[in-house]
């Protein structure tokens, strides 16, 4: 049975004032109602004043998922009363939105590359939000703070197929968002998304409400779920709008009266109309992620798989970029599946970690003045150190203070000894052919060196010593 | 000169729905003259009401941009003056705070939405006002109480910090005993703002002039036609006889739009209406809601008390006119009628430089007289067109019939706000002399 999946995506700009106002959009941290002026608070009399930036930053998605952008566009005003909206309308775009008819390039679940169609871009004001007191309150509160935010929203056509495409979608889109620097994915509740989903034949569904990647391809998973049951039981599955209740991983029915609105969408008098045609022109794009992984596989000589990763986010990117230039190969290792794992680990992102003191790890392991093993340590110190809001020391001292360069000859040859002293039953595996033997006995000269022997090399050192009496 | 005005008015019209007992002031082209200001511009500081209860005790923490420009130019801001609630009514009848009397006859209103302001200007309270003009709401009162009124070409005077009836008809304008006052005032508040979209930068700074030689009056056969009694008629064609004799020439025009303007009105400003009045909850600002009942319940309950009947009317009239199924055989078809009207103006405007005609079909009603609401809207079709065309018109006093002031109405090209006023200051020097 096919999944039939559409998203709706609301993604806040990152643009520094408010869609309709000069309040700023920095409010995370701060207390409620506190970027706040007669415009967002919809107060008696106050107009609108389009954010230009805003209008930009949306024109620039749409040249980038290579949009049609309309000739004259509209803001419209969509009527509803809800407690989180001041002036008891939305001002959005309706029949006439910013661009239609894009393009984003995913790969489908069998990994070929396949197109999931844009229907439309538009540009709205984020609502206030709803403070709900803990405790069974009898009444909520409202803060303005997030009330006039430019949302963009995205709409795309039903075309992907299963809750996974559903998410790589999402990184893809995320991912040209950051390179276009129109989005800040590390803002709360920056990206909303609704999901419509149907299996064939069947109804369509609307998830409202998943604020997280994760969240998509959860919530999508639990709908087919629920109606190939239901299908599967001989019910229907009935056509509405369902919730997702991100803490338990289910949607709930909304069953709600107040999903059924006559929006009375018109034209918003207190706006012109936008005619965008020549700013469209002067948009320069920048490298977008597919480009980018192209030219890194054929500049650095780079695999597929860490191309991929190190373009999947455009700061790492550009870090990668700045410790690519001595052994490219060598420092996409490193970043891609080293660093990034360690980052991962600490909750960590790219930016608190200083460029130059990779270059210089990477320039101790591409020498072998240390190993493998020691470059992680040293790593993971500096790493500790950044997490710690300490001074990351460079790794050339690390290793000095620590005695941690590559052990070579002689250094060895009393370890080796006494290791091989200390393990006589080892020797004697290893001489009857058990190949698990030797890694023991490497391990252990392994841990008495701090791993500042290269294990390959130590290897031979061993075996050569028990074959030939001596080292 | 800056200083503080005390100002302590014999209100006996009912003219102010909020007066202040001092008001500073500083220097400036108007320093130390007390100016009204309509009770549907925010004010900081001074309660703004729009005649409804639902706003009562709302004190705005800003000032409108044209009460800012107005205190920097050393006006002294000495009251609010009343109107029809939310500017929705030809009589100030409206208005929760009881009715205006018209100083010209007590029994007759002052005409409406901006009666307070007419009223208050008429009986020398006040040498001149701001009012606002959705359909006619500046120049109806200006026509009923004998003074003169701007409807400014739409996009000349800000609308920040108007609270907004119908957006795209309205504009704040001068009130004034005189044109060359109207004139004053207008070269004060029509200044660009980048805060009102619909603005363009094209500030009034004017002096009048008398001099009309060779201007060709457009006169309208349908504002001479059926409705309109014919001894206003009469009192407007002698008007135009004035100018004549001034040099002026008077050509025939036709506006055939006109038949639909009334409806393509009504559609329109009650569905802007029924928008912009939602955000009257009882949650942010004037009397509180209730909130021990569940919030759509209490939204409801608290909009059906504190809204006027005309108030809710219109909105009824406006959610309709926008809704699901409806809103193509309404709100559509009216911006096509509101396009045509247009049209018929700028036709109009090639054969004439100015338009003229009356600009109320009757005097001033007796108070009570307009019961029945069709009957009140039928009284606006001379002036919404304008709105609708989004150009110039002054209502300038032109004779009484039976005692009560009769307006002329002198309409432009959109942006030829100048030569509106400079039409009917000729007249007023003319028939001053």
């Amino acid at each position: 049975m096919k999944t039939i999946v559409g998203l709706e995506i609301h993604v806040q700009l990152s643009t520094a004032t408010k869609l309709f106002c000069g309040c700023s959009t920095d409010y995370r941290d701060d207390e409620p109602n506190t970027h706040c002026c007669p415009v967002c608070l919809g107060l008696p009399g106050a107009l609108p004043r389009l954010n230009r930036r805003a209008v930009d930053y949306g024109l620039k998605v749409a040249k980038a998922l290579d949009m049609k952008v309309l000739e004259e566009s509209e803001f419209a005003r969509k009527n509803y009363f809800y407690p989180d909206l001041p002036k008891a309308y939305q001002i959005t775009q309706y029949d006439k939105p910013l661009a239609v008819e894009g393009t984003v390039e995913i790969e489908d679940d069998e990994g070929h590359e396949k197109i999931v169609r844009i229907t439309r871009v538009h540009l709205e004001e984020d609502p206030g939000r709803l403070v709900h007191v803990a405790g069974g309150s009898k009444y909520s509160l409202v803060d303005y703070n997030r009330s006039g935010i430019p949302l963009l929203e995205i709409v795309t056509e039903p075309d992907m197929r299963s809750p996974q495409e559903a998410r790589r979608f999402l990184n893809k889109l995320r991912t040209v968002l950051e390179y276009l620097g129109v989005f800040d994915g590390e803002r709360e509740g920056g990206l909303r998304v609704d999901a419509n989903i149907s299996l064939e034949g069947s109804e369509r569904v609307e998830v409202k409400n998943i604020s997280s990647y994760k969240g998509v391809e959860k919530a999508l998973t639990f709908e087919v779920t629920r109606q190939k049951n239901l299908l599967r039981r001989g019910q229907k599955v009935t056509r509405e709008t369902r919730h997702f209740m991100e803490g338990r991983g289910i949607t709930t029915s909304s069953r709600s009266k107040e999903e059924e609105h006559d929006y009375r969408y018109f034209p918003e008098p207190d706006l012109r109309p936008l005619r965008v045609a020549d700013r469209v022109a002067a948009i320069d794009l920048p490298e977008l992620p597919t480009a980018r992984k192209n030219r890194f596989m054929a500049q650095y000589g780079i695999s597929l798989n860490h191309a991929r990763t190190l373009t999947g986010d455009p700061k790492l990117a550009d870090f990668y970029e700045r410790v690519a230039s001595a052994d490219p190969v060598l420092a996409a290792t490193w970043v891609a599946d080293t660093l990034l794992g360690e980052l991962n680990y600490r909750d960590m992102g790219i930016a608190a970690v200083p460029a130059e003191r990779i270059v210089e790890l990477l320039a101790l392991l591409r020498t072998e003045t240390i190993t493998d093993t020691v470059g992680v340590q040293v790593l993971r110190e500096m790493l500790d150190a950044c997490a710690a809001g300490k001074p990351c020391e460079p790794p050339a001292v690390i290793v000095e203070r620590e005695g941690l360069a590559r052990a070579t000859g002689d250094e060895f040859a009393q370890v080796v000894e006494k290791v091989v002293a200390a393990n006589p039953q080892a020797v004697e595996d290893y001489r009857a052919g058990k190949k698990g033997a030797l890694n023991f006995l490497v391990g252990q000269v392994m841990k008495e060196t701090r791993g500042r022997a290269d294990p390959r090399e130590l290897g031979k050192i061993v075996s050569g010593y028990i074959d030939t009496g001596g080292v | 000169m800056a200083g503080t005005l005390e100002f302590s008015p014999d209100d006996r019209y009912n003219a102010f729905i909020t007066t202040c007992s001092t008001a500073p002031f500083t220097d400036g082209a108007l320093a130390g003259t007390a100016v009204a200001i309509k009770d549907n511009i925010s004010t900081a500081g001074i309660q703004t009401t729009c005649g409804s209860k639902i706003l009562e005790g709302y004190v705005p923490p800003y000032d409108a941009y044209v009460v800012e420009l107005l205190r920097k130019a050393g006006a002294a801001i000495v009251g609010k003056t009343n109107m029809d609630e939310f500017g929705m009514g030809t009589t100030t009848e409206t208005s929760a705070f009881g009715p205006t009397q018209n100083p010209a006859d007590l029994s007759r209103v002052p005409g409406g939405s901006s009666g307070g302001s007419a009223a208050a200007v008429a009986a020398g309270l006040v040498p001149m006002a701001l009012g606002t003009d959705t359909g006619g709401s500046i120049r109806c009162p200006a026509a009923f109480c004998g003074i003169a009124g701007l409807k400014p070409t739409y996009g000349r005077v800000s609308r920040y910090g108007l609270i907004a009836y119908a957006n795209s008809l309205e504009q704040i304008g001068p009130m004034a005993r005189t044109v060359e006052d109207v004139s004053r005032l207008m070269s004060v508040i029509a200044r660009y703002d980048p805060r009102d979209s619909t603005m363009l930068d094209r500030p009034y700074d004017h002096q009048p002039s008398a001099e009309i030689k060779g201007l060709r009056v457009g006169i309208p056969e349908e504002y001479f036609g059926e409705g309109v009694d014919p001894r206003v008629g009469e009192t407007v064609r002698d008007a135009i006889g004035v100018l004549e004799g001034l040099g002026a020439e008077t050509v025939p025009v036709s506006i055939p739009g006109m038949r639909h303007a009334l409806a393509a009105y009504y559609v329109i400003c009650t569905s802007e209406a029924s928008s912009n009045l939602a955000r009257f909850d009882g949650v942010r600002y004037g009397p509180a809601v209730d909130t021990r009942k569940s919030w759509h319940e209490a939204y409801q309950d608290l909009r059906l008390e504190l809204f006027g009947a005309e108030v809710r009317r219109r909105i009824m009239l406006g959610t309709f006119a926008l809704s699901a199924g409806y809103a193509g055989r309404y709100y559509a078809k009216a911006q096509v009628a509101r396009r045509n009207i247009h049209q018929d103006f700028e036709r109009a405007f090639r054969e004439a430089d100015v338009i003229a005609g009356p600009t109320m079909p009757t005097t001033a009603f007796r108070l009570g007289e307009k019961s029945d609401p069709l009957s009140m809207y039928l009284s606006d079709i001379l002036t919404v067109p304008a709105n609708l065309a989004g150009i110039p018109a002054i209502s300038v006093p032109c004779g009484r019939v039976d005692g009560l002031p009769v307006g002329l109405q002198i309409m432009g090209r959109q942006f030829e706000d100048e030569r509106v006023v400079d039409t009917a200051y000729a007249y007023e020097q003319e028939v001053r002399a």
